[in-house]
């Protein structure tokens, strides 16, 4: 790291939102700032919110994309509720943000975007940073563009290229503010741009500079550090949502002895998925971009048949146009695993922006009685263990299991300590073997799960199908006894689905409200809980990962809280179920704002629950 | 190869057939039924998969692995079976319904990357099991329970469709011909990718006597114009000559037959093979019977495996610990 002059303040946490264009790079800014802050050793989660247009109009409001980071020397569970720092590189950004920020935090802009030209762009009818609207935050007006360019001046680029490279300068001056280590992101800067010589030193330039002008530039009289955070000691890396699941699909594949089938049709948010397995064929995945979402499903279907595990990674309106093929999944009783990263909707809604509601409809979207496994992660990191949960469901029942994620922790991350690969469940699978009079529906009596009978063996060839079938034979049949016979059996496989209980944390064991949530809620709500139980109130927490079935003592849990609160982000969808299954009230909170929760709204929310009797 | 010769019976599950009597499925899988062993393929390496329509029964009837599936969706499933497991030998079955409508998309993906299924599309220009709505194979005008004043859709072309969607191997021939359709089944059978064949079948139910032209004695050596490699493309009065860059009907008794177009299925312009599919219309005076193009382009379940492979060979097989240890880490002790 390069030396440091200035004096040095210690801080405890830091939460920066980079605002920009989308163009400006600032998705990539947020990324190197947060891996050079992970590798300190604080504890991190982020927060990226862009635009579903890949370059909206340059300089206008729906145009900007931002990616905001939390960092500590604790524990913390979301990417914060109010910027400290807001850095913007353009009035369009500023103007996008500055209702997030709270008086006192610092702000930095490139001066050189707020022309007359781009404030009009965006309704600024004078100059911000010449009026007195801005007077209440620590503003530093830095010339980023022209400056950047100057320092690039050497190179044979052209000023469009040269400008490019502002957002290094940007990371450079908060390297410096931060205390971030530089080598890290110039060896980041060397593998991406090794083969571009020219932008690669302009990148390594601006960068540098950015650095140097925080330490030279009487602006910045002061720099920040934040100690590491305390973590159980191990091995760790930063890991956003979809990587996780990505590496959990793998890791399961592995440990059930079976090829990795992927069929998927690209969809934001859950297309990172489909890049990141498509890298790893090298561990026997195939990964097969179908035509359609239905054909997605469909081919991940056929390989299950064939003894392979079938995946398939979609969003919301994926769900909706699968949903015939995996009644078929149900019908078949055969391993499928459909990965739901939820977005807002309905229809095409907000693709770059998270929402919880599909949530019905990967209980109940499907015609007649169509029961299937629901489960949820509820981190970035947890999409890892839950990944590989599905693939023991999927595998041990032979059902479809919906994974669900959502945009929030498909696209933040968090510092992940790398578990040990040897201590991986054993999810060895056993094919039907070649046998005389052989039974395709025949079941296992304890998981009601039917053989799984591939293609290739000797002996026991079959013809199955999605109409109705005889119990055992497998063989069309439309008697009405055994037709509700076997929808009940196939919903008693479901319900008899092993999951764990589901923990409760009520550290004084007397809090008579509880804080139940599912999916990516779990940071916003942890957080409420610890600032709730920080001012002295009693409040328990329980977090759901296994929707369908529920676990067996979830209600146990409900019966021994006087009230129980779910945030969700929709109308109450888990809500309805909870109340169905146990004629329980529950309190819910719900936002559809494309946003997660702030910890502020839940810490009200659960104080009007725990004072308004 | 099996141990064991296999005969028409090993190939015939024990389920009664349940088509209308006098519907052509029955000649088709009887000639399947009789067809398979000659492939020398055991019973359980073969796999048929279908969709919905009365001809996706078919995989009941074959005491082969099958799978009776949903409306359309038979390619997409087919080709993920195929693709995961390239041991196994897949065919489709399908109607002129299922995979020209519903599951038109899916049709016409796995012709041009040449998945390799055979793919055997019953057409008999109805819908039968749903009683009686006109098919996209239905020709214009064509009075249903759903088009009382005639339907007013231009009918789809299946050999045309399939030509377009870059098939490497495009096959017709009529349920009720049971020589034509062995020897169609076999050189699909040898063709490496994607087969479609195109099988004219009659629905005496709702769609009666749709193929006569083609198929009674008086009229059909009229009106086959009959595709046999390096032989002249004729019928018993017209042949086919080229006309610049097309094909054009004669009278054979207007030219010398030496000016008749030699067919070569391995054309690789695929407009020859498109070109011959134009002959025929609706009215099936002028059909072209046989195999309208037979090329070669690697198989995708082949390529995907190789690639598979190749990485593997290259890169060595996957180290998870190394996976999830990649990117930048750190240690907290």
């Amino acid at each position: 790291m390069m030396h440091m002059s200035k004096p040095t303040v210690a801080v405890k946490s830091v939460i920066i939102r980079f605002a920009g264009d989308s163009g400006d790079g600032m998705q990539l800014t947020g990324d190197r700032f947060t891996m050079d802050t992970a590798s300190l050793g604080n504890d991190i989660s982020t927060l990226p919110n862009f635009p579903a247009e890949i370059r909206a109009p340059q300089g206008t409001l729906p145009g900007v994309s931002s990616f905001q980071l939390h960092f500590a020397d604790h524990h913390v569970r979301t990417a914060g509720d109010a910027p400290d720092v807001l850095v913007a590189m353009n009035p369009a950004a500023l103007k996008a943000n500055i209702k997030d920020i709270p008086r006192g935090a610092t702000i930095i802009v490139d001066k050189d975007e707020f022309t007359t030209r781009n404030l009009s762009k965006v309704g600024y009818e004078t100059n911000p940073l010449e009026d007195d609207s801005l007077s209440s935050y620590k503003i530093h007006a830095v010339a980023l563009t022209s400056m950047t360019v100057a320092a690039l001046a050497a190179l044979p680029l052209s000023r469009k290229e040269a400008e490019r490279a502002k957002n290094m300068f940007a990371l450079g001056l908060l390297s410096w503010m931060y205390h971030r280590p530089t080598e890290a992101t110039e060896a980041f800067l060397k593998a991406k741009f090794g083969k571009k010589p020219d932008i690669l030193e302009a990148n390594l330039i601006a960068y540098r500079t950015g650095w140097n002008y925080g330490e030279t530039s009487e602006d910045f009289a002061t720099s920040y550090e934040v100690a590491p955070a305390h973590m159980p000691p191990g091995v760790y890396r930063n890991i956003g949502g979809n990587i996780a699941l990505a590496y959990g699909l793998i890791a399961g594949a592995k440990q059930a002895k079976l090829q990795l089938f992927l069929g998927s049709y690209p969809i934001t948010p859950a297309s990172d998925i489909l890049h990141e397995l498509s890298k790893h064929k090298k561990f026997g995945v195939i990964t097969f971009q179908a035509e359609d979402e239905i054909a997605a499903v469909g081919s991940a279907l056929g390989a299950s048949y064939g003894g392979a595990l079938g995946v398939t990674t979609t969003s919301g309106p994926g769900i909706a146009l699968k949903s015939e093929m995996i009644g078929l999944g149900v019908m078949l009783e055969l391993p499928l695993i459909i990965v739901d990263v939820q977005r807002g909707g309905p229809s095409t809604g907000l693709p770059t922006k998270t929402e919880q509601a599909d949530l019905l409809q990967v209980m109940f979207g499907r015609n007649g009685e169509s029961p299937a496994a629901v489960i949820s992660a509820s981190t970035p990191s947890d999409c890892f263990t839950m990944a590989i949960e599905a693939v023991r469901i999927a595998t041990t029942y032979r059902v479809p299991v919906f994974l669900l994620s959502d945009g929030y922790i498909a696209n933040g991350s968090e510092p992940w300590k790398i578990p040990d690969v040897t201590v991986l469940p054993d999810l060895s699978v056993d094919f039907a073997k070649s046998q005389e009079g052989f039974l395709p529906y025949d079941r296992d009596p304890k998981t009601l799960a039917r053989p799984w009978a591939i293609p290739g063996t000797k002996g026991i060839e079959h013809r199955i199908g999605g109409i109705e079938k005889q119990d055992k034979t497998g063989e069309i049949n439309y008697e009405p006894a055994n037709h509700d016979f076997m929808v009940r059996t196939r919903q008693a496989k479901i319900d008899g689905i092993e999951v764990p209980d589901i923990e409760v944390d009520d550290p004084t064991n007397d809090a008579k409200v509880l804080f139940l949530g599912w999916g990516s809620t779990y940071g916003p709500i942890a957080s409420a809980v610890e600032t709730l139980r920080n001012n002295g109130e009693k409040i328990a927490q329980a977090h759901l990962k296994y929707i369908n079935p529920f676990p067996k003592n979830l209600g146990a849990v409900l019966e021994k809280y006087d009230k129980v609160i779910t945030p969700e982000m929709n109308l109450g969808q888990l809500a309805m179920l909870l109340r169905s299954k146990y004629l329980k009230d529950i309190v819910g909170y719900n936002m559809v704002r494309g946003l997660p929760f702030t910890t502020a709204e839940l810490v009200e929310a659960a104080m009007g629950v725990l004072h308004n009797d | 190869m099996t141990d064991v010769t296999l005969t028409k019976k090993d190939f015939t599950s024990d389920q009664e057939v349940r088509w209308c009597p006098g519907c052509g499925d029955y000649s088709v899988l009887s000639t399947m039924q009789a067809f398979l062993p000659e492939l020398g393929i055991p019973r359980e390496n073969i796999v048929f998969i279908s969709g919905i329509g009365c001809s996706s029964r078919f995989p009941y009837y074959l005491n082969t692995f099958g799978m009776h599936s949903i409306h359309g969706r038979a390619p997409a499933i087919a080709s993920g079976l195929a693709i995961s497991r390239p041991d196994l030998t897949v065919f489709v079955i399908t109607g002129d319904g299922d995979a020209l409508s519903i599951g038109g998309n899916h049709l016409i993906h796995a012709l041009r990357r040449n998945v390799e299924l055979k793919i055997l599309l019953f057409n008999n220009r109805i819908y039968g099991l749903t009683k009686g709505q006109y098919s996209p194979a239905s020709e214009q005008g064509k009075v249903t329970k759903s088009t009382p004043y005639g339907s007013l859709d231009t009918p789809f072309n299946p050999v045309s469709l399939a030509i377009g969607a870059e098939a490497t191997f495009v096959a017709r021939t009529i349920d009720s011909d049971r020589k034509h359709l062995t020897e169609v089944l076999r050189q699909a059978a040898a063709h490496k990718g994607s087969a479609l064949i195109e099988i004219y079948q009659n629905c005496p139910i709702f769609n009666d006597g749709a193929f006569d032209q083609v198929k009674d004695n008086e009229t059909k050596e009229g009106s086959l114009l009959q595709m046999i490699h390096g032989e002249p493309i004729k019928s018993s009065t017209f042949g086919v000559i080229r006309d610049g860059a097309a094909l054009k009907l004669v009278e054979l008794s207007t030219i010398d037959e030496s000016q008749l177009v030699i067919h070569d299925a391995h054309a690789s312009d695929p407009s020859y093979a498109f070109a011959l599919s134009r002959l025929s219309g609706s009215s099936l005076e002028h059909t072209p019977i046989g195999i309208f193009r037979d090329v070669e382009r690697p198989g995708y379940s082949a390529m995907v495996n190789d690639q598979v492979t190749s990485i593997i060979d290259s890169a060595g097989a996957g180290d998870l610990e190394k996976l999830l240890n990649s990117g930048d880490t750190w240690v907290v002790d």
